[in-house]
């Protein structure tokens, strides 16, 4: 209670004061968010243990691989990226579905998802974050990244523009989410100027983050199965499809365990979305698939290799068939009514987030280079020591997210404000309701 | 830190007004806790990061090293910096002194490669001297040129064999196509990476700066004909296999976690003299030299000869040109087959299938072990 005048007090400050005031608040509201994101039930402790000790398990094997190189992973000259290249293009996808909950609060006015966007956008941060770590720990010489800055290709390489929106979609991100999160801490209405204009930027940042990593393999003539146009629209498709999906999941999650009030309705508006974006996307698979196996052309040897095996070579054909299967069960189950139901909304969700996974990462990085340019097939399995790095980058990132979202419910729902202490943060005595969160949290935007 | 683990969650929340009471004993507790929890979380961090002691010193950058400029910026002097510090370093290695320079383009020179298809027997000659010339790794193995065993009727690379071993060679039913860098004059694995860590000089070699890569393996991705290899591994090179004539942007050794590539032997035709895989050829198949000079034989070649190229369609207009001998129309060239029956006598059986010419670095990466891993360190 020691700042309950906090407001009188500063009034009455000379300008540098008040400065000196508002960066120890802040320091203080960053000390309260790392203290609460060691408070919670066991549930929480036992889920973060689990992933604290993937991340402990990620990082033994990438200092591995650090030591012996990266032959520890089954990449070859042949098959030269491989299931981290593949997660780092599922993820930017992630990343760039906070948008499919940002347009229709922002341009749509949807009011039921209205308090839920800033989930979105903290997903994407923590998305990005996953899908840079991804991109580092391929690297074969991560210690020279200076290298970037003091000779940046740009425009030329397509890598140099990832670099550059992806960096870019993060910040946009923290400072939408900081701001808002901030100002609900102190119980200030959010000025629109520092927040709406960012908010529209990262609408087509969002839509440019996964458009340039299509580009990134759409831009090679040498990669057939990659050069193809319809490459930006199927990774937009796919991703407005899994990244809704994964927010149903996160809400799901919210709704049940803690106070903060989720809309039905919220369930079913992003059901609608990620419904219509899987079905283009299967539709867009369709075409591609079309044009390799009509024309049947050496063009298509990859397509061949992925969908039906190349001379008695066929690691990919279980994984394409089983998302394809995936894919289809979870657009049919989402067609019916049925899936207005949470259980078998949520169950949808996690077919067709495995599906896409699968399609987007082995199916779509992989085939690529099988046959090589020179008709060589080698096929590639990720190892045990790879496969323990990508766990670890995603438990990282879901800690990471998990704690973001943790410390972001009290604040949005005013339990955790600058004038209450800190312990009354903690306790979830007093439901939080739609009422108390007006009066409470931000008023966003709609108004 | 006083209450972080004392609430686990709602229900074991005590009422604030008893909460006073017991405030100190659960501090004290919770302090314990807490300090346990750290301490248990350090040491697994600890433990986690325990592979990173058997990191060889020489991986580890030192200042000069980290600081080291990209090869164009560099000025005479701190090439010279470079060069000492990289001498040292392999003589510190092989115990061997290189002869390491930093050898610049001729003027008025544009090299050109064109191989003679009715001529090639597929013997790999040129990979093994290719090998012994550059100092690629042997284990896992690195090779520059892949050679195709084509049957008759196809240009498709598809239908070609990479692996194949038969006791001699050629084989009567195929032809050869040997594929290495192209040099191409617009070359997409120049255009993708994103510290330009490799480009083309002037005299149309596409180099890498092996002290500025970054390993992001893009050009490998970019690269139509296959030519970019990764080190996936350290290499590694027996001793007195090492090649002391070597140049900065050729082939010093490499280190692990940067690509490489052909570049032309550019510390033998810079000084002119012919790239190992063209001395070597016991058939006079590949030919190499200036097309700006018109009196040179690739010069004569691209004008009498009808020559193409590979893959012309990705548009990446290549400085290596193929053709067949319209002489022999339907065979190989007579001689070719006459050397090809010689070296058969002269060395048995064994130059037709040479050991690692089969897709070496997938058979290594499959018997990764850690052993192995450290087999390939050592």
């Amino acid at each position: 209670m020691r700042l309950a005048h906090e407001d009188e007090r500063t009034q009455s400050m000379c300008p540098r004061d008040r400065r000196g005031r508002s960066v120890k608040m802040y320091l203080q509201f960053l000390w309260r968010c790392f203290r609460l994101s060691f408070v919670g039930d066991w549930r929480y402790y036992a889920w973060m243990f689990v992933l604290s000790v993937f991340v402990l398990l990620g990082i033994n094997a990438y200092c591995k691989q650090l030591v012996y190189g990266l032959a520890t992973t089954g990449m070859t000259d042949q098959v030269s990226w491989g299931f981290y290249i593949a997660n780092f293009t599922f993820l930017v996808g992630m990343a760039a579905a906070a948008v499919m909950l940002v347009i229709p609060v922002y341009i749509f006015r949807n009011r039921e998802l209205h308090d839920l966007v800033i989930f979105g956008e903290l997903f994407a941060v923590a998305a990005i974050i996953m899908a840079m770590l991804f991109v580092t720990v391929d690297l074969g010489r991560p210690e020279r990244f200076h290298h970037l800055l003091l000779r940046f290709n740009f425009p030329t390489s397509m890598l140099t523009w990832d670099v550059l929106v992806l960096n870019g979609y993060l910040l946009l991100n923290l400072h939408v989410c900081g701001y808002l999160i901030y100002c609900a801490y102190r119980r200030r209405e959010p000025s629109k100027l520092f927040y709406i204009p960012f908010v529209f930027v990262a609408i087509f940042w969002a839509i440019s983050i996964h458009t340039v990593t299509a580009f990134l393999y759409s831009g090679l003539g040498g990669r057939p199965f990659w050069n193809s146009a319809v490459v930006a629209p199927r990774f937009l498709a796919s991703a407005f499809a899994a990244g809704p999906a994964f927010l149903i999941l996160t809400l799901s999650v919210l709704a049940r365990f803690t106070s903060y009030p989720v809309a039905p309705k919220a369930f079913l508006t992003l059901r609608t979305v990620v419904t219509v974006s899987l079905a283009i996307n299967m539709f867009l698979l369709g075409s591609e698939a079309f044009t390799e196996f009509y024309t049947d052309s050496t063009h298509g040897a990859s397509a061949h290799y992925l969908f039906l095996g190349l001379d008695g070579h066929a690691a990919l054909v279980p994984w394409i068939w089983s998302a394809i299967a995936l894919n289809s069960m979870a657009l049919l189950v989402l067609f019916m009514p049925v899936s207005r139901r949470p259980a078998v909304l949520q169950v949808a969700c996690v077919m067709l987030i495995v599906g896409i996974w699968i399609e987007k990462g082995m199916g779509m990085i992989v085939p690529a280079f099988v046959p090589t340019p020179l008709g060589e097939i080698v096929e590639y399995l990720p190892t045990l020591n790879e496969s323990l790095v990508t766990l670890g980058i995603w438990a990282g990132g879901l800690l990471l997210y998990t704690i973001l979202v943790r410390v972001t419910v009290p604040v949005l729902s005013g339990r955790l404000t600058y004038d209450r202490s800190f312990s009354s943060a903690i306790e979830e005595r007093a439901p939080v309701t739609q009422e108390s969160l007006v009066a409470a949290a931000p008023r966003t935007s709609v108004s | 830190m006083s209450d972080l683990l004392i609430h686990d969650g709602p229900s074991a929340q005590p009422p604030s007004h008893e909460r006073g009471v017991h405030e100190p004993e659960l501090t004290r507790r919770s302090f314990l806790r807490t300090g346990a929890a750290a301490v248990g979380g350090m040491a697994a961090l600890a433990a986690a990061l325990s592979p990173l002691r058997d990191l060889a010193t020489e991986d580890i950058p030192n200042l000069d090293q980290f600081f080291q400029k990209h090869y164009k910026e560099m000025s005479p002097a701190e090439m010279q910096q470079a060069l000492d510090r990289i001498s040292r370093k392999v003589e510190e290695r092989y115990q061997v002194r290189p002869h390491l320079r930093d050898i610049k383009r001729m003027e008025g020179v544009e090299f050109v490669y064109a191989l003679n298809l009715s001529r090639c027997i597929g013997c790999r000659k040129c990979v093994h001297a290719c090998v012994a010339e550059n100092n690629q790794s042997r284990s896992p193995e690195i090779q520059y040129i892949r050679v195709i065993e084509m049957p008759r009727g196809t240009l498709d690379v598809e239908r070609g064999n990479h692996h194949y071993d038969h006791p001699t060679v050629p084989d009567a039913d195929h032809f050869y196509l040997p594929v290495q860098c192209h040099q191409c004059a617009n070359p997409p694995c120049v255009k993708v990476c994103p510290v330009e860590a490799t480009w083309q000089e002037a005299d149309g070699v596409t180099v890498v700066d092996y002290d500025w890569c970054i390993g992001c393996r893009y050009c490998e991705a970019a690269c139509p004909y296959w030519a970019r290899r990764f080190n996936f591994a350290q290499p590694n090179l027996p001793k007195d296999q090492l090649n002391p004539d070597m140049s900065y942007l050729s082939n010093r050794p490499r280190e692990k976690g940067v690509m490489e590539k052909c570049h032309f032997c550019l510390h033998r035709t810079r000084e002119g003299r012919m790239p190992a895989c063209v001395e070597i050829c016991p058939t006079g198949a590949r030919k190499f030299g200036n097309v700006l000079d018109p009196e040179s034989e690739v010069s004569q070649i691209l004008k009498t000869k009808r020559v193409f190229v590979l893959k012309e369609e990705v548009g990446t207009l290549p400085r290596f040109f193929y053709y067949f001998d319209e002489r022999y129309p339907n065979s190989l060239d007579p001689e070719a087959i006459e050397i090809a029956n010689r070296l058969r006598e002269e060395e048995g059986e064994a130059y037709g299938s040479l050991p690692g010419a089969n897709g070496p670095n997938a058979a290594f990466i499959a018997q990764a072990t850690p052993a192995r891993w450290d087999e390939a360190r050592a």
